[in-house]
C-alpha cells in the first residue's frame, strides 16, 4: 500500500535524465532593420554569447536611392535636392557643400555676405544635428527629459530655416553663386533670439547629463576606439575628435570664410561614447560662438555672385528684363554647360568630412559625381567597437556614432 | 608644408617611370600609376616620415567607355593630416581585366569603399576579405554605375532629349 502511494507521487516528477549537457552555442540576434534603436533602416546580425556580443555583421542599403547615378543626368542646380536627403538632420551643410563644389568648378567668387550667411546656416545645422544625436543618446539610455527640453530648440532652428528658404527638413537652401534671398528682418530677429535663448537650454541639458551617475555608468568606457584605429577606419568629425585627433575640415582646409572666425576644436581622449557625447556638446558651444561672430560682423553687400549664367535671377527681374528671362529659361531648362574639370571639395558635415568628387566633361550634368559620406565610412567599425560588450552597450554606441540612414546608403 | 611641385618631385624620385600624368586641377595633386605599383606607392606615402599620408579619404571609380584600354579608372583620395596636403591617385584598368590589389591591409576603412566600388562598377579587388555587394541587392546581375546602363528607359518617346541638349 505504502509502495503504491510512492509510485503515484513519482509519476509527477520529471523523467530522470543524465547530467545536463551544456552546448557552446551562439545566439544570432537581428538588431534591425526596423528596430527602434537603429534610428533608421539598417540591419546588424549579431552573434551573441549570452549577453555578450561576439561578432557582428551589417547589412545596409535598405534606402539606397542611387543618387550618384541620378546625378549623372541632372543639371547641376537640381542636384541640391539629392544632397538634402543624405544627412537629413543637417541638410543645409550638404546643400552648401554642393554649391561650393560647383562654384569651385566654375571659378566663381562668392561675396562675403553670402559666405557669412552660409556659415550661420551651416552652424545652425550643426547644432540641430548634434541636438538630435545627443538628445537621442539620452533617450536610448532612458533619460527622456533632456531630449524633450532641448528638442524645442531644434524646432526653433527649423523655423529659422523656414524663414531663410521656406522649407524645414529637406531645405534645398542657397543657390549656385550665393543665397536665394537675403536675411530678412524676421530671420535676423529669430537668429538673435535663438542666440540669446539657447545657452540657458544647453546648460540645462548639460546639467541633466554631464555628471549624471546613471548616464555615466552607461556610457563611460563603452565603445572606445583608439586614435590609430579610428584613422585607419577613416573616421572623421566628432567621432574622430573624440578619439583625440584634432582634424576639422573647417580649420585644415577653410572654406566659406571659416578662417575669419575664432573657435576651438574640442577633442576627447578615449574615443568612448561619453567622449563623443561631450565633444558634440562642446561643438554646439563653439558653433554658437561662430554664429555670434558672424552676426556681429555680417558684411554689407550683395548676397549672390555676379555670375548671371549660373545664378538664377531674381523673379522680379525675370518679368521685366530680357537677359534675366533668357538666363532664367536656360538655367531652369538645364542648358547651361559647365567647364571641363575635376574637383574634390570637402566640408565639415554634422558627422565629419563630407566630400564631393565631381568630374565634369563640359556638359549640362556631371560626368561622374561621388559623395564621400562620413557615416558610410565610419559605420564599418561598429562590430569592432561592440565586440565583447553587451547588447545595451551596442545600442548606445550606435546612437552616439550618429549613423544617419540617408547618408549611409546614399 | 609642401608645394605640389615638391611633392610631385619627391614621388618621381622614388618611383620614376611607375608614376605619370602629373597635374594639379584646382590645386589638388593628381597622378596615375599602375596596379602593380599602387600598393607599394600608398605604403610608401603612408610610412615615409617626411610625407605621412596617414588618411585614406576615399576610393571610387569612373567609367570611360570611349577610351579603349583605359575603360575604368580607380581613384584614390589621400590626405596627410600632419603636413596638410591631399593627393589623388588614379589607376586605369582595361574592361577585360578588372583586377586591382586591395587596400584593406593598409587602411581598414578601405573595406566598404572597395565593396561599394565593386557594387557600382564590378572592379575586382584582389585579396579583399569579403568582396560582396553592399548597397544593391545580391541578386542584381549587373553593375549599375557603368555608362551602358542609362538612367531612363531609352525607348520612351514622350521625352525627346535632343530638344534639351541632352
Amino acid at each position: 500500500m505504502v509502495s503504491e502511494e510512492l509510485d503515484t507521487t513519482k509519476q509527477n516528477l520529471p523523467a530522470e535524465q543524465g547530467p545536463v549537457q551544456y552546448v557552446n552555442e551562439l545566439t544570432t540576434l537581428n538588431l534591425g532593420p526596423t528596430h527602434p534603436a537603429t534610428h533608421g533602416i539598417f540591419q546588424n546580425v549579431l552573434q551573441m554569447d549570452g549577453e555578450k556580443i561576439v561578432s557582428g555583421e551589417q547589412t545596409i542599403g535598405y534606402i539606397h536611392r542611387a543618387f550618384e547615378k541620378i546625378a549623372e543626368r541632372r543639371p547641376f542646380y537640381q542636384i541640391t535636392t539629392l544632397t538634402d536627403r543624405m544627412n537629413y538632420c543637417s541638410s543645409p551643410i550638404n546643400n552648401m557643400g554642393w554649391h561650393m563644389t560647383v562654384e569651385k568648378l566654375l571659378g566663381i567668387d562668392i561675396p562675403k555676405r553670402a559666405q557669412y550667411i552660409r556659415v550661420i546656416m551651416m552652424e545652425l545645422a550643426r547644432i540641430a544635428d548634434h541636438i538630435i544625436c545627443n538628445g537621442i543618446l539620452g533617450v536610448d539610455t532612458g533619460a527622456f527629459t533632456g531630449f524633450l527640453y532641448i528638442y524645442q530648440e531644434r524646432e526653433n532652428i527649423y523655423e529659422i530655416y523656414e524663414e531663410i528658404c521656406g522649407a524645414r527638413l529637406t531645405t534645398n537652401m542657397g543657390r549656385i553663386g550665393g543665397m536665394e534671398r537675403d536675411l530678412s528682418p524676421t530671420a535676423i530677429r529669430k537668429i538673435n533670439e535663438f542666440l540669446k535663448r539657447f545657452p540657458a537650454v544647453l546648460r540645462e541639458f548639460e546639467s541633466l547629463f554631464n555628471r549624471n551617475r546613471i548616464f555615466m555608468d552607461r556610457v563611460v568606457g563603452v565603445g572606445g576606439i583608439s586614435a590609430e584605429r579610428a584613422l585607419s577606419y577613416g573616421f572623421t568629425g566628432p567621432n574622430l575628435r573624440a578619439a583625440g585627433v584634432d582634424y576639422d575640415v573647417r580649420v585644415m582646409n577653410p572654406y566659406s570664410s571659416y578662417q575669419d572666425f575664432e573657435f576651438d576644436i574640442p577633442v576627447g581622449q578615449s574615443g568612448d561614447t561619453y567622449d563623443r557625447f561631450m565633444v558634440r556638446n562642446e561643438e554646439m558651444w563653439q558653433s554658437m560662438r561662430i554664429i555670434q561672430q558672424a552676426m556681429d560682423n555680417l558684411p554689407e553687400g550683395p548676397f549672390y555672385a555676379d555670375a548671371p549664367q549660373y545664378y538664377l535671377p531674381p523673379k522680379q527681374e525675370v518679368y521685366k528684363n530680357m537677359e534675366a528671362l533668357i538666363y532664367h529659361f536656360k538655367i531652369v531648362m538645364g542648358e547651361i554647360d559647365a567647364p571641363v574639370g575635376e574637383v574634390y571639395h570637402a566640408v565639415e558635415g554634422g558627422n565629419g568630412e563630407l566630400g564631393f568628387y565631381l568630374i565634369s566633361d563640359g556638359g549640362r550634368a556631371p560626368y561622374r559625381l561621388h559623395f564621400r559620406r562620413p557615416c558610410f565610412i565610419y559605420y564599418q567599425a561598429y562590430p569592432e567597437m561592440c565586440k565583447g560588450l553587451t547588447l545595451s552597450d551596442a545600442i548606445v554606441i550606435m546612437s552616439s556614432m550618429n549613423v544617419i540612414a540617408g547618408e549611409l546608403d546614399g | 608644408m609642401f608645394t605640389n611641385e615638391q611633392l610631385a618631385q619627391h614621388i618621381i624620385n622614388q618611383f620614376g617611370d611607375a608614376v605619370s600624368d602629373f597635374d594639379d586641377p584646382y590645386d589638388l595633386l593628381t597622378f596615375s600609376t599602375t596596379r602593380e605599383q599602387i600598393v607599394a606607392l600608398i605604403t610608401y606615402l603612408r610610412d615615409e616620415p617626411a610625407l605621412q599620408v596617414n588618411f585614406l579619404t576615399d576610393i571610387t571609380a569612373v567609367h570611360y567607355p570611349d577610351s579603349p584600354g583605359k575603360e575604368y579608372c580607380v581613384v584614390y583620395h589621400l590626405h596627410s593630416f600632419v603636413n596638410n596636403f591631399r593627393l589623388r591617385i588614379k589607376v586605369f584598368l582595361t574592361a577585360d581585366d578588372m583586377h586591382i590589389p586591395t587596400m584593406v591591409p593598409l587602411f581598414a576603412g578601405a573595406n566598404w569603399m572597395e565593396r561599394e566600388t565593386f557594387d557600382y562598377f564590378g572592379i575586382l579587388f584582389d585579396g579583399h576579405p569579403d568582396l560582396r555587394r553592399i548597397l544593391n541587392m545580391e541578386e542584381m546581375d549587373y553593375h549599375p554605375m557603368r555608362k551602358e546602363y542609362p538612367l531612363e528607359d531609352a525607348t520612351r518617346e514622350d521625352k525627346i532629349d535632343a530638344l534639351f541638349g541632352r
